[in-house]
């Protein structure tokens, strides 16, 4: 059953298309991964799929719902949350503050203060953030920032994740533990969509990986079939 | 040709760096790897110039640096490419680089530094006429490398090169760190791939805390039981 | 004591302040002189525009400049409609009024960042500015209007009245989730989107609400000046003042907000009266040190001082 499908979508810039005719799916519960030179759209995808950009063309639907042209928190009180490229967290805001907004304000039915707050403590623990719920998150380490945004995305109950380059920028025993993290995100019952350059996480956590180049998809598959693919290595992979 | 000796930076009120020293000769390839927030980013700061050592010494071919200004600290030809890249988003690509070459007497020469950018890497080539801004995050990374390299350095500074480069970017950079390494040029490296940054330099201080905890040849460090346990994931 | 007690303890002891201090400006009429009232009287109006204007404007940090322009519209209710309905209605119209022309300009400037915002804010507002004068010379054939007069005790107390309700208003916005979601706004708008928070709504409602007090308010004072004009009713200074007088206080928090206001009102009265000649000289020195060194507004002083000696002692 497909939680996300993209038909034909297509985003130009001026003359420049930067999506070119794309078309995809995500299963329920699946990780699939997306790949691609620098440039190739990854990002511009997602904005396309989470509502900061709307499609020229072509249909984005989620959970058969179409949601093409819908915005942001509307996509997101349906179920779908994201992480940044350039994280974006609410610098001058603790990190409670900033996971209990997305508890607060993420679902179709009001919340409880309180059980916000809960619900909030529990994330941030789930994600490794505990101890720390009174730093201003522009305080954080890198790493933390990265979390802390996950821990918001998640506490608006999401059942589709995007995740932006989660672990750019982290020594090869952090990525294990963002490894980690990511398969129990998948045991929470969410379905997750990922770009990244850190191959050792893409090739041993995805069930898919979808190949970008120059806004078009050139090549889909399970894992062994990307790393193999001649294509995928010329663009992207090098020998 | 680098010489830092017992640097001690603050960020306020806290110690970023605890008497680090370090040393690095003409054209080797050196490394700075550690966690995040190990002080690796503070250290590159203190040695541009946009931080200021409290105590401490650091000498660039025998002159002190220490204290002098990020500009000054360019014209004695250091260069520093910070991480993400900080192009000037609303100028071209071609104009960041000639802003590059800037400082230095470089600034006659500009067409033809120009011309060795675009070959090491072509994508910025194709992309001259694009606003910074419109590229994306790896497209700005290469960018930033290609305008420290105008400026004709005796010695760069990467900040975290490979950050959210695609792998084939990954080994063209790395492979033309060694290519100019063949043209002159000394390398001093900040990443957290430490495997990769290991892999390609000559030497590396591994930095925790904001103190040197080891120090030596790269290869001899890949062997290193700390190392393969706290930064390799193995 | 812990500390859950001990904040207890601090939000008893300030209700109990407040309201004596609430009580004592109930009285006040019975035992002060009638300047003293009018100068309470202006306080009060520059409390209300700068904690209305800072309950959009400080968390979100789109600055508005068209304070003035919903200030004026209130104004001009009490002078078309003044002697037609009784005062009360004139007033909730006034703010009402203000509304629904905020929700415009709201809608019209959905798009508009940074200081192209804050421009087009001003912009709008001389706008008004020209056209009520461009109307009431052509087609009203009037230059000013008279206003029903109202003596100032009852101006008093219904500026008093506005004046808790905002406070009011803008204690219960600041520590709502509605609070929190409009700093996250000022923080980044995409992330704040992309969490459920509906952005363009928030953003326009909350206008919208800060612009009703500033209409009352003008309604009311109207009553006072008794001849208004549109350089009278829509004079830009109205625009300027609240946000000085916010960031002078300290724009964080709403007692920042009343301090900027009370203090600069009377700073402003007490340099007219002792130095009338070059108040203006001297009112604009204080702004200046004042915003050079406490960034952070007065609210900030006992960061400052805290620094300063803690530094020292280090030393």
């Amino acid at each position: 059953m497909r939680i996300l499908e993209g038909e034909g979508v297509r985003k130009n810039f001026g003359g420049l298309a930067a999506i070119a005719e794309v078309t995809f799916h995500i299963k329920h519960r699946e990780i699939l991964g997306l790949i691609g030179p620098n440039g190739a759209g990854k990002t511009t995808l997602f904005n396309l799929i989470s509502g900061s950009l709307v499609p020229t063309s072509g249909t984005i639907k989620f959970k058969g719902e179409n949601i093409t042209g819908m915005k942001p928190h509307q996509i997101c009180k349906r179920g779908m949350a994201r992480t940044f490229q350039l994280v974006k967290l609410f610098g001058n805001m603790t990190v409670l503050e900033n996971t209990l907004l997305g508890s607060l304000f993420g679902t179709l039915t009001g919340m409880r203060q309180s059980t916000a707050l809960k619900e909030s403590l529990e994330l941030l623990e789930f994600v490794g953030l505990s101890g720390i719920n009174g730093v201003l998150a522009k305080d954080l380490t890198i790493v933390n920032q990265k979390r802390l945004e996950v821990a918001r995305a998640l506490a608006t109950k999401p059942e589709l994740l995007l995740l932006d380059e989660f672990m750019a920028g982290l020594t090869p025993t952090e990525v294990s533990l963002a490894i980690e993290l990511i398969k129990k995100i998948r045991n929470r019952g969410i379905t997750v969509f990922m770009i990244e350059h850190v191959m050792k996480a893409m090739m041993s956590v995805s069930d898919r990986i979808i190949a970008l180049h120059y806004g078009e998809k050139i090549a889909e598959g399970i894992p062994e079939e990307i790393a193999t693919n001649p294509k995928v290595i010329e663009i992207y992979l090098g020998v | 040709m680098l010489e830092v000796n017992k640097i001690n930076t603050f960020h306020g009120k806290v110690r970023a760096l605890w008497d680090i020293s370090l040393r690095i000769a003409e054209k080797e390839i050196v490394s700075l790897v550690g966690g995040n927030g190990a002080g690796k980013t503070t250290m590159l700061y203190t040695i541009s110039g946009i931080l200021h050592p409290a105590s401490g010494t650091m000498e660039f071919f025998g002159n002190r640096i220490d204290g002098r200004s990020p500009h000054q600290i360019v014209k004695m030809g250091i260069c520093f490419v910070q991480e993400g890249g900080k192009p000037f988003p609303d100028m071209t690509v071609r104009e960041n680089l000639e802003m590059g070459a800037y400082i230095r007497e470089t600034w006659k020469k500009k067409e033809e530094m120009l011309d060795q950018v675009y070959k090491t890497f072509p994508l910025l080539k194709q992309r001259a006429g694009q606003l910074a801004r419109t590229l994306s995050g790896g497209e700005r990374q290469m960018l930033a490398m290609g305008r420290g390299l105008m400026s004709r350095p005796r010695l760069c500074m990467f900040d975290e090169p490979s950050y959210g480069l695609a792998p084939l970017l990954v080994k063209i950079f790395f492979t033309s760190i060694k290519t100019l390494r063949e043209q002159g040029m000394t390398i001093l490296l900040v990443e957290q791939n430490v495997r990769q940054a290991l892999e390609i330099s000559d030497r590396a201080y591994v930095l925790e805390n904001g103190q040197v905890v080891l120090e030596g040849k790269s290869g001899e460090l890949l062997q290193n039981d700390h190392v393969k346990k706290a930064y390799l994931g193995l | 004591m812990n500390r859950v007690t001990r904040a207890n303890t601090k939000k008893i002891l300030y209700s109990v302040l407040l309201s004596f201090l609430f009580m004592l400006m109930v009285i006040m009429p019975l035992y002060v002189s009638p300047y003293t009232i009018i100068l309470l009287n202006s306080i009060f109006m520059y409390i209300v525009l700068t904690v209305s204007w800072a309950l959009f404007s400080g968390p979100t940090h789109y600055l508005s400049l068209a304070s003035a322009a919903f200030f004026g519209i209130g104004i001009y209710s009490s002078a078309i409609l003044g002697d037609q309905l009784p005062l009360l209605l004139v007033i909730g119209l006034g703010g009402f009024i203000s509304f629904l022309l905020a929700l415009l300009v709201g809608l019209s400037s959905l798009r508009l960042r940074g200081m192209y915002f804050t421009i087009f804010t001003f912009g709008l507002s001389e706008l008004i500015r020209h056209s009520v004068q461009w109307w009431e010379v052509n087609k009203t054939g009037t230059v000013g209007r008279w206003v029903i007069g109202v003596d100032h005790t009852t101006v008093y107390y219904i500026m008093l009245a506005i004046l808790l309700i905002t406070l009011v208003a803008a204690y219960i916005l600041k520590h709502s989730k509605y609070g929190l979601a409009l700093l996250s706004i000022g923080e980044s708008e995409e992330a704040a989107d992309h969490i459920g928070i509906n952005v363009n709504a928030m953003k326009i409602i909350t206008f919208a609400i800060s612009t009703f007090f500033m209409g009352a308010t003008g309604a009311i004072m109207a009553t006072r000046w008794t001849y208004i004009d549109p350089s009278i009713a829509f004079n830009p200074l109205f625009s300027f003042m609240p946000v000085l007088m916010a960031i002078f206080g300290g724009i964080g928090h709403i007692f920042g907000q009343i301090l900027g206001a009370s203090v600069l009102t009377l700073l402003a009265d007490v340099l007219l009266t002792k130095f009338p000649y070059y108040y203006m000289l001297l009112y604009g020195m204080i702004l200046v040190i004042v915003v050079l060194f406490l960034p952070k507004g007065l609210t900030g002083l006992k960061e400052e001082v805290k620094k300063w000696w803690g530094g020292r002692a280090v030393k």
